[in-house]
């Protein structure tokens, strides 16, 4: 949008060679070094260790938990988030901003804290609900439910915060329009704001996906570590790491990145088609 | 992202900020009645047991917890650390910001998408990928495991992305014309930047500094391979809760979850404070 | 268009999900062992099973495993995880459970005394032992950074520490000469890991000079390439671990457990570096100091019944939390004054 101003800071050629070094050295120790390590020791081996690690049932288990877990809580997460979306914008009600407010509280939140909150609310044996729930047959903790929630919990925020944004600067007169033509809310929602939504819910839907997949502490601590039957494939991860199976750790650990980048990648590609301001 | 376009008849556009519509309708009073309870079953009630169960033991839980020594070394490294890795931040995240908008050379798609991996990657696998560089096996001899440098480096990984974030935006929306008529007046390139663009980046800087602090309190999965968790040097506060968790002292884990939900709070409330003098001095 | 097949995908993987969450619960629950035990157990299990499952009454039996620090694993048990055998590091974790109702209170009533496998606490020095470390005493010198787990979470760490202070008696020494020595000890401790595995891979990782545990890991940790030496000190403590049916256990853990006492199963254990119940004849141990005489025995070799008054008694004496009335044990006031 800005065209790169020719008269300011960057048009010293030293400085712009020194921001850059810094900038590209910075990033190259931190970020793209160490993730490189990450690739060259899952294929140290050639294929052998992903294969190996695909032959363990328990690897294999825990990444299908992990997949099953993850499109649960961003289904779940992306209704509730465009619901919550419209209402924040589009209705006054007291306490409006408080909301908006406890939205961002996940993304402040230690996972360890969300699942000691979610443990001493759902627990069978002493938690507020998790008797009554156990005793007709729902048990949140130690089990998928739990899981489920505990990753709601930490994606909650990311949904909101992209289609907030977009719902405030579209603007209320397409929809008025539709509705003073007859359209009902639903078929106001459908054919007018969600379309207008749409690539602010995808990034939303990408984001929360790639973070449900690498969701650890909360998990963790909900979850009771079973192997072959609550055991996610983060846990799986530090388990085999300790567990004397490295290059079962790294392969595992590859393929979760590499399917969360995917993510992103799908999002930088789609991003440019939504059309430049 | 789209825009609305003006309404048929020719009329400008209504300015468009939030609500105007003025009650709730019945469906929408459903929707947020539905909406307030899984908001509630989800965030609200656990949160709020978290604090029932630190207060239930009044004061002496906190005391109690506050008086171990090891506790409280925890809560000291993890703060500081949170503090200088967003300082850090600040810096290294408006200059990342900086190139990504103001300075197009070949491969800065590639380094856009780069920033995401922060978030992309689950945090033990972090801890795995920091260990490999700079741990016991490190080729190139930095070995920083069990030090606080670890605790440092794995908090600078893992918030890198959200200062580079809130600022890329306002960048992208900054017009040139103020920094023109600068440059055009004779302001050396140092105070244009001081002076006209910085102020405008400052209320994104810090939304993203509250974001990158509270994010560093929090970690978890990255620093449980690298840290060491040595009680007293290298714990941090996660590590800690979840020691007294696993251990069955649910009071004791309570007390220390809502004393860092209390300081990732101050945190953010600190920083909109600062923020809003900062703006309001320029 | 396109929302409309995106709401179908998120449809279809929802339904998925679901009949992910029935799927698990359709398994036969009476050919399933639940499985919960202590951290160090899950490779040595590994072989058992494998081996279990091609006998007759292992057939077709379905094994479901949690492994973790004792403490917190028997807590979790207590807090409702599934648990049809559980196999911990040391009794007290079991008699948590039988307090809880979960476990039978004659659980002990067998011909093993309720235990399953036994090994002795051995320290663990970095190849070489550089810093020549192979009594107990060499562990309180100066800059001898110790590594052994948290007894709050760990039942190794209960073990090593109980070894500890009874090395001082074993050699004639007071209950104030142990206080004394248990200071300088634990002064000189420079990690606790929450559990044995964890006091493992924080030793491996480069935290410390001599580790504290159980022989058998030092084993399975050299068979599995862990480059360490372990020395056996002169006075140990023979570490009994129970195992234990719950109360609501399937059959399938009754044959598993038999298989376990069994001397199939106790040689399996030996070739991962435990000491068997009982004779199972020559075994050659990959990773122990010498392969084919793996098993020597320490100068003295303290029992928790004989020399401790049992585990009934030592708990509370030596650990107790000082929380519900209960007595501060011995070791946990040394353990809180050293600001560990």
């Amino acid at each position: 949008m800005s065209s790169p101003s020719t008269t300011v800071a960057t048009s010293s050629p030293v400085v712009k060679w020194v921001l850059r070094l810094v900038v590209v050295a910075y990033l190259f120790l931190l970020l793209v070094w160490p993730t490189w390590f990450l690739v060259k020791n899952t294929f140290a081996n050639g294929m052998t260790g992903i294969q190996e690690a695909l032959a363990d049932p328990d690897v294999v288990h825990a990444l299908q938990l992990t997949a099953q877990i993850a499109v649960a809580s961003v289904a779940i997460n992306t209704v509730f988030g465009v619901g919550i979306s419209l209402l924040l914008v589009r209705q006054r009600f007291i306490g409006r901003r408080v909301l908006s407010v406890l939205i961002d509280l996940p993304l402040s939140v230690s996972p360890v804290v969300v699942g000691l909150a979610l443990v001493l609310v759902y627990n069978g044996q002493f938690g507020w609900f998790g008797p009554w729930l156990e005793a007709h047959g729902l048990q949140v903790v130690f089990a998928m439910p739990g899981m489920i929630l505990a990753t709601c919990f930490v994606i909650l925020p990311l949904v909101v915060r992209e289609v907030v944004p977009v719902l405030e600067e579209l603007g209320e007169d397409q929809e008025q329009a539709a509705r003073s033509l007859g359209a009902n809310a639903w078929q106001t929602f459908w054919r007018i704001t969600l379309p207008g939504i749409r690539w602010a819910v995808v990034y939303g839907v990408v984001l929360s996906l790639a973070r449900a997949l690498g969701e650890f502490g909360a998990v963790k601590v909900v979850a009771g570590n079973v192997g072959g039957e609550t055991q996610v494939a983060t846990v799986l991860v530090q388990q085999k790491y300790q567990g004397f199976e490295q290059d079962t750790a790294y392969s595992v650990s590859f393929m979760l990145v590499l399917a969360a980048v995917l993510c992103l990648v799908v999002v930088a590609l789609l991003r440019p088609k939504e059309g430049k301001k | 992202m789209a825009t609305a376009s003006a309404v048929a008849d020719g009329r400008p556009a209504r300015w468009r900020r939030s609500a105007s519509s003025g009650s709730l309708t019945a469906g929408s009073s459903l929707g947020l009645g539905v909406a307030m309870i899984w908001f509630s079953l989800l965030v609200l009630i656990p949160l709020s047991a978290i604090v029932v169960k630190a207060a239930g033991g009044g004061w002496s839980t906190f005391e109690h917890v506050l008086a171990s020594e090891q506790t409280r070394s925890a809560l000291q490294l993890t703060v500081l650390s949170s503090l200088a890795v967003t300082a850090v931040n600040m810096v290294m995240g408006t200059m990342i910001a900086w190139m990504l908008v103001r300075d197009r050379f070949r491969g800065m798609g590639l380094l856009d998408l780069l920033i995401d991996i922060p978030f992309a990657m689950p945090t033990i696998v972090v801890g795995l990928v920091l260990l490999s560089l700079y741990g016991p096996d490190s080729p190139i001899g930095v070995q920083i495991q069990n030090t606080r440098w670890a605790v440092l480096l794995a908090m600078a990984f893992v918030t890198l992305p959200f200062i580079v974030r809130t600022v890329q935006p306002v960048l992208e929306e900054l017009d040139t014309d103020a920094e023109d008529a600068a440059a055009s007046l004779g302001a050396g390139r140092f105070t244009t930047f001081r002076r006209v663009i910085l102020p405008a980046l400052v209320p994104a800087i810090f939304a993203g500094a509250a974001l990158s602090f509270a994010r560093g309190i929090s970690e978890y999965g990255s620093l449980l391979l690298i840290s060491g968790n040595l009680p007293g040097r290298t714990e941090v506060v996660s590590v800690r809760l979840f020691s007294f968790l696993e251990g069955g002292n649910l009071a004791a884990a309570a007390a220390v979850a809502t004393l860092m939900l209390v300081v990732a709070l101050l945190a953010i409330v600190t920083l909109d404070v600062v923020q809003r003098r900062v703006a309001r001095r320029v | 268009m396109k929302t409309t097949i995106k709401v179908a995908a998120v449809a279809a993987a929802g339904v998925l999900a679901l009949t992910g969450c029935s799927g698990s619960s359709s398994a036969d629950t009476a050919h399933t062992v639940n499985l919960v035990g202590y951290s160090v157990l899950e490779q040595a299990n590994a072989e058992l099973i494998k081996n279990f499952q091609q006998t007759d009454a292992g057939k077709g039996v379905d094994f479901k495993e949690s492994y973790g620090a004792s403490g917190d694993q028997s807590r979790a048990v207590a807090a409702g995880q599934d648990a049809d055998e559980v196999h911990l590091s040391l009794e007290p974790d079991v008699t948590r459970l039988v307090d809880a109702g979960m476990v039978d209170k004659n659980w002990k009533d067998n011909a093993t005394d309720g235990m399953c496998s036994q090994s002795i606490v051995v320290m663990v020095v970095k190849s070489g032992n550089p810093k020549h470390i192979t009594s107990w005493s060499d562990l309180t010198k100066p800059g001898v950074g110790i590594v052994t787990p948290n007894p709050a979470s760990s039942g190794s760490a209960k073990w090593n520490l109980l070894a500890a202070y009874g090395s001082v008696l074993a050699d004639g020494g007071s209950a104030a000469d142990a206080d004394k020595y248990m200071k300088a000890f634990f002064n000189n401790v420079a990690a606790l890991p929450d559990s044995g595995r964890d006091a493992t891979t924080a030793f491996t990782g480069g935290t410390g000079d001599v580790l504290l545990s159980y022989e058998n890991e030092a084993i399975l940790a050299r068979q599995n390439g862990t480059d360490f030496d372990y020395v056996i000190p002169d006075s140990s403590i023979l570490i009994q671990n129970p195992c234990a049916l719950t109360t609501d256990a399937s059959k399938s853990a009754q044959s598993w457990m038999d298989f376990q006492k069994s001397k199939e199963g106790q040689k399996l254990y030996a070739e991962t570096g435990y000491r068997p119940l009982e004779d199972v004849g020559d075994v050659t141990v990959e990773g122990a100091n010498d392969p084919s005489n793996p098993f020597p025995e320490p100068k003295k070799l303290l029992t928790i019944d004989k020399d401790f008054g049992g585990w009934g008694v030592a708990n509370d004496k030596f650990f107790g939390d000082g929380t519900d009335g209960a007595p501060t044990g011995i070791l946990t006031k040394i353990q809180s004054e050293a600001g560990q």
